[in-house]
């Protein structure tokens, strides 16, 4: 891969900040994503709550489901592939995706080696749920970020718990020594030139968004007040009562984190939320899938 | 001199940056009460259109912000601000301010695997880096809309009195010149 198109890559995920990506399955889902204010949606037969519900193995999307969608609207299109599962990413560039998100939603192919993003032209999304894992996936060549949070649960609190990870570490890697950045990158199992990047620009290299439970706009503007770059949204909308209404108020709640008032007004009659299940009541612990 | 620069979603922090080593002042714009403070400009970020066009509407800020460019107040758009000040989009009912003789064509390189970087010239500056982002280009002009830039032979910059539009973003790279053009810009609108 070209110099220049790993910063095209990143660049498209700075065109998404402040944005709101959200799960669909069917064109007529990415329509009502796109007319809400979508600045993205993600391709997926099944959203994460169903497929934790329905069990079994989860795979890449069938590829003429990911065209109809790209087919039906004018914003980026993102579609998941399964860890480590280089052939169905060479798939979705096959057909132009704009994003492929590299998943621990779906069930992982390689229990050792992700994907070498560098050998690809389109860019790649990748979770993390610290610093450390953050770094490895950018060293392998992702050129977004999000965390893994847990996804289809609608329960926040792992999101929440990775996206304070991540920025305690930035802060403490930002107050180091430069001598003793060599023994954090080892600690942190992280590539050394990226370590000292985020010791220098106090921040990540590349875009950070949250993702994994967030279902609805007090969440959303949690994670942005946590330093979220914006959100992906999965189950939370499609398996909530209204989601057309819910989908837009989560798109000004990401506009407007910090207007209380605003989101006061927003959060009013959105109708039910999912259900959700707490994290002690889950059987699959997605984040745990990829290191 | 103060810049406002839309921040209702997209690449607006980058924007700011440049302003910011420039030494011009910025507010952001987020919702109808920010439009009170006083500012001498307008920067509309790249970003999806769709978004900001509808977040623009539901947020308050249209009208008048339609009505001070309308009245001469410079703006300047890259990408998706191109789109929002185009009169149209050939391929694309959707249209917001329509205030520049511009019509553009939407994501008119494609997808992602079409975004590029080049360089060619910017008329009154040279040659400059041009990083273009699922990007938009610029059909034709008319009435007193100019093209002041042109890459692979399409229209790649435009200016009609106090609007500026790039399908590129100048905000991405180092080179500040066209944020520069544009400072220069609101200066002169002062002065007239």
């Amino acid at each position: 891969m070209e110099e220049n198109r790993y910063e095209l890559n990143k660049n498209l995920a700075q065109m998404l900040k402040g944005g709101v990506i959200m799960d669909v399955t069917t064109p007529e889902q990415a329509k009502i994503a796109e007319d809400a204010g979508a600045c993205a949606v993600m391709a997926l037969e099944r959203i994460p709550a169903d497929i934790r519900a329905a069990g079994g193995v989860a795979r890449m999307s069938d590829p003429k489901m990911i065209k109809g969608i790209q087919a039906a609207v004018s914003i980026p299109v993102m579609a998941k592939c399964r860890i480590g599962h280089f052939a169905e990413a060479q798939i979705l560039q096959a057909i132009e995706i704009d994003y492929i998100d590299e998943s621990e939603v779906l069930s992982p192919a390689d229990d050792k080696y992700h994907i070498d993003k560098t050998k690809f032209s389109v860019p790649f999304v990748c979770g993390a749920k610290d610093l450390g894992e953050a770094l490895r996936r950018i060293g392998e060549g992702a050129s977004m970020i999000r965390t893994k949070g847990e996804p289809g649960t609608g329960d926040v609190v792992q999101a929440v718990r990775h996206m304070r990870m991540m920025q305690a570490d930035i802060r403490r890697i930002a107050a180091m020594a430069e001598d003793e950045l060599y023994e954090c990158a080892k600690q942190l199992q992280a590539p050394c030139e990226l370590v000292n990047y985020v010791h220098e620009h106090k921040k990540l290299p590349v875009v950070n968004f949250a993702a994994g439970g967030v279902a609805t706009p007090a969440d959303a503007a949690l994670m942005m007040q946590l330093g979220a770059e914006g959100v992906f949204v999965g189950s939370g909308i499609f398996k909530s009562g209204n989601p057309a209404k819910r989908a837009a108020a989560i798109v000004k709640a990401v506009t407007n984190f910090r207007d209380a008032d605003l989101l006061a007004e927003l959060s009013e009659d959105l109708g039910e939320a999912m259900v959700g299940i707490n994290e002690q009541e889950i059987q699959l612990l997605m984040a745990e899938r990829g290191r | 001199m103060t810049v406002a620069v839309l921040a209702v979603q997209g690449a607006f922090a980058e924007h700011e940056r440049a302003l910011a080593r420039l030494g011009a002042s910025f507010c952001e714009l987020r919702r109808k009460s920010d439009l009170s403070r006083a500012f001498d400009g307008l920067i509309l970020p790249g970003g999806e259109s769709t978004v900001q066009g509808k977040l623009l509407r539901e947020l308050g800020m249209f009208g008048e912000l339609k009505a001070r460019i309308a009245d001469g107040m410079p703006v300047f758009g890259t990408c998706a601000g191109l789109l929002l000040l185009a009169k149209e989009t050939v391929n694309d009912s959707r249209a917001y301010f329509r205030t520049m003789d511009i019509s553009a064509v939407r994501n008119a390189y494609g997808r992602q695997l079409g975004s590029f970087f080049a360089e060619s010239d910017f008329k009154g500056i040279g040659k400059i880096p041009m990083t273009f982002i699922r990007a938009p280009y610029i059909q034709s002009v008319s009435g007193s809309a100019q093209v002041l830039a042109e890459c692979g032979g399409r229209i790649v910059a435009a200016r009609q009195k106090n609007q500026l539009v790039t399908a590129f973003h100048p905000e991405l790279n180092e080179d500040l010149s066209v944020h520069r053009y544009f400072l220069d810009m609101i200066g002169q609108a002062a002065r007239e």
